[in-house]
């Protein structure tokens, strides 16, 4: 038998700063949270603009933690401490919980450390023992439950762009089937010059020179993905679990799915989407028409937008209103579908939701959809997140308002 | 105690408090780098490599390293080391 399963907490760290409030704010302002990056020198790579977190806190770590944690897992610590804090949880209630969170990949900063040694000097023996535990696949689950004390059981998808989401379905199916009570869920990643450069090799970096109108999701002037970083975290728990204990329910989930598209390594697969959707509708038992609002993955390259239009035209059609948060964010890489199920949530929450920052010009490739310009007010239900990525990576959740 | 082993003393305990966060005043000779300190094995992994660099020279496999314990045994191993008595690769 499947639980109902609820959002009792989440956090949150992106380019507009700590904590959902700066990111709830900052999407609020319409501004953008993108800027120039510090100058370099890489033949092969024009990048100037990224989604860059400010400085944050954390201090109040301890050594023993923070030394194994590149700037990817202590933005995804700072997240999960505030998804307990906003859930009432306290430290020892961290104990027996799970975590699914991931990245696109382990350290860049840290692998470039290592290689630097390795392929420079040809030697390993001055890098730190530490280093290792910050390139790994599972750095960033691993240092949450570190961080939290958590013993649950700790599952770290790799899928790229589209892990922070991928993390909410895996969270979801182990509450909803009671293998856990509770599953901190997100992604993390760090900005590296590494990343612009695989997008910009393969042809969908934006090489705008200024950040304003660098990331135009949909519109027909888009160039690419802006790179960014940051960390998402929302904890999933059971209903009956959050309501034994009476903790603050934000949503619910309602479904979920992950599918693989395996026609093409590289290039999104309109059909594929469509089905991901389709199947995610089914599983939380809603139609097309029931969704108020479709949270698109949208990145601003030419292509994967397109197939993302195309397909949300085939499910939608013209009437659900859809947006994507990254013409202000940037692409936070594998926190992107962990914050911006944060902001479907919210924008559901307070029945107002933003339109595409950049977007002025729909382009018709992206096929006809419910874009819009202004916030959107009055308007509530069942809201659907999208996020895919290179590798033929598809996930899609159905996140409501909680009725008991 | 030479000037010389007192540089050497100030290198060491500077190096460590900035690697390990280390209270400058937890610093004493007798203070077990284990118990007092707070390092474990990965710590005393990096330890090496810390002091490797504040001193320019290869530690790691000599003869005595295994052995140390306390803070005042890391700067003896120092001092002993520019000295010639420890010599030789273990």
């Amino acid at each position: 038998m499947r639980r109902r399963v609820v959002i009792t907490g989440m956090g949150a760290v992106s380019p507009f700063g700590e904590g959902v409030e700066a990111l709830w704010s900052g999407m609020r302002s319409g501004r953008s949270a993108l800027s120039l990056i510090p100058p370099y020198q890489l033949e092969g790579l024009s990048c100037r603009v990224a989604g860059l977190v400010p400085p944050v806190e954390e201090k109040h770590l301890p050594r023993a933690l923070r030394r194994t944690m590149s700037p990817m897992s202590v933005h995804a610590v700072l997240a999960a401490e505030e998804a307990l804090r906003a859930s009432g949880l306290g430290a020892e209630d961290a104990r027996d919980m799970g975590v699914a969170a991931g990245s696109t990949l382990g350290s860049p900063q840290m692998m470039q450390e290592f290689f630097t040694s390795f392929l420079t000097e040809n030697t390993v023996e001055d890098v730190r023992s530490t280093v290792f535990f910050k390139v790994m696949g599972h750095t960033v689950a691993a240092n949450v439950m570190l961080a939290l004390g958590c013993t649950g059981r700790m599952l770290a998808p790799a899928a790229a762009c589209a892990t922070g989401l991928a993390a909410v379905c895996m969270g979801y199916e182990a509450v909803a089937f009671g293998r856990e009570e509770r599953m901190l869920c997100g992604g993390a990643d760090e900005f590296h010059l590494l990343t612009a450069a695989t997008f910009e090799r393969l042809g969908a970096a934006s090489l705008a020179q200024k950040p304003a109108g660098a990331s135009r999701p949909f519109d027909i002037a888009r160039s690419g993905v802006v790179c960014g970083e940051g960390a998402g975290m929302l904890l999933l728990e059971s209903l009956e679990s959050a309501l034994g204990r009476n903790a603050p329910i934000f949503a619910e989930v309602r479904g979920s799915a992950m599918t693989a598209a395996p026609g093409s390594i590289a290039h999104p697969d309109a059909a594929a989407i469509a089905g991901c959707m389709r199947k995610a509708l089914d599983d939380a038992a809603l139609r097309p028409c029931d969704i108020a609002y479709v949270g698109a993955h949208a990145t601003a390259t030419v292509f994967g937008d397109s197939a993302e239009g195309r397909a949300i035209e085939e499910v939608f059609g013209a009437d659900t209103p859809v947006s994507s948060q990254k013409g202000n964010l940037g692409h936070t890489m594998a926190a992107s579908g962990a914050l911006e199920s944060i902001l479907c949530i919210l924008m559901n929450n307070s029945a107002m939701f933003l339109p595409t920052a950049g977007l002025t010009d729909p382009d018709p490739a992206c096929g006809r959809i419910g874009h819009f310009t202004e916030p959107l007010t009055g308007r509530r239900g069942p809201v659907l997140k999208n996020a895919f990525a290179l590798g033929g990576s598809n996930c899609t959740v159905v996140f409501d308002r909680y009725r008991a | 105690m030479t000037k010389d082993d007192t540089a050497i003393i100030e290198t060491v305990n500077t190096a460590l408090a900035e690697e390990f966060e280390l209270d400058p005043a937890a610093l004493v000779p007798e203070a077990d780098i284990r118990a007092d300190l707070g390092l474990d094995s990965l710590d005393i992994v990096d330890m090496v490599i810390v002091l490797e660099r504040a001193f320019g020279m290869k530690l790691k496999n000599r003869q005595g390293l295994a052995q140390i314990r306390t803070l005042g045994d890391i700067h003896a191993f120092i001092i002993d080391l520019r000295d010639g008595d420890a010599p030789g690769q273990g």
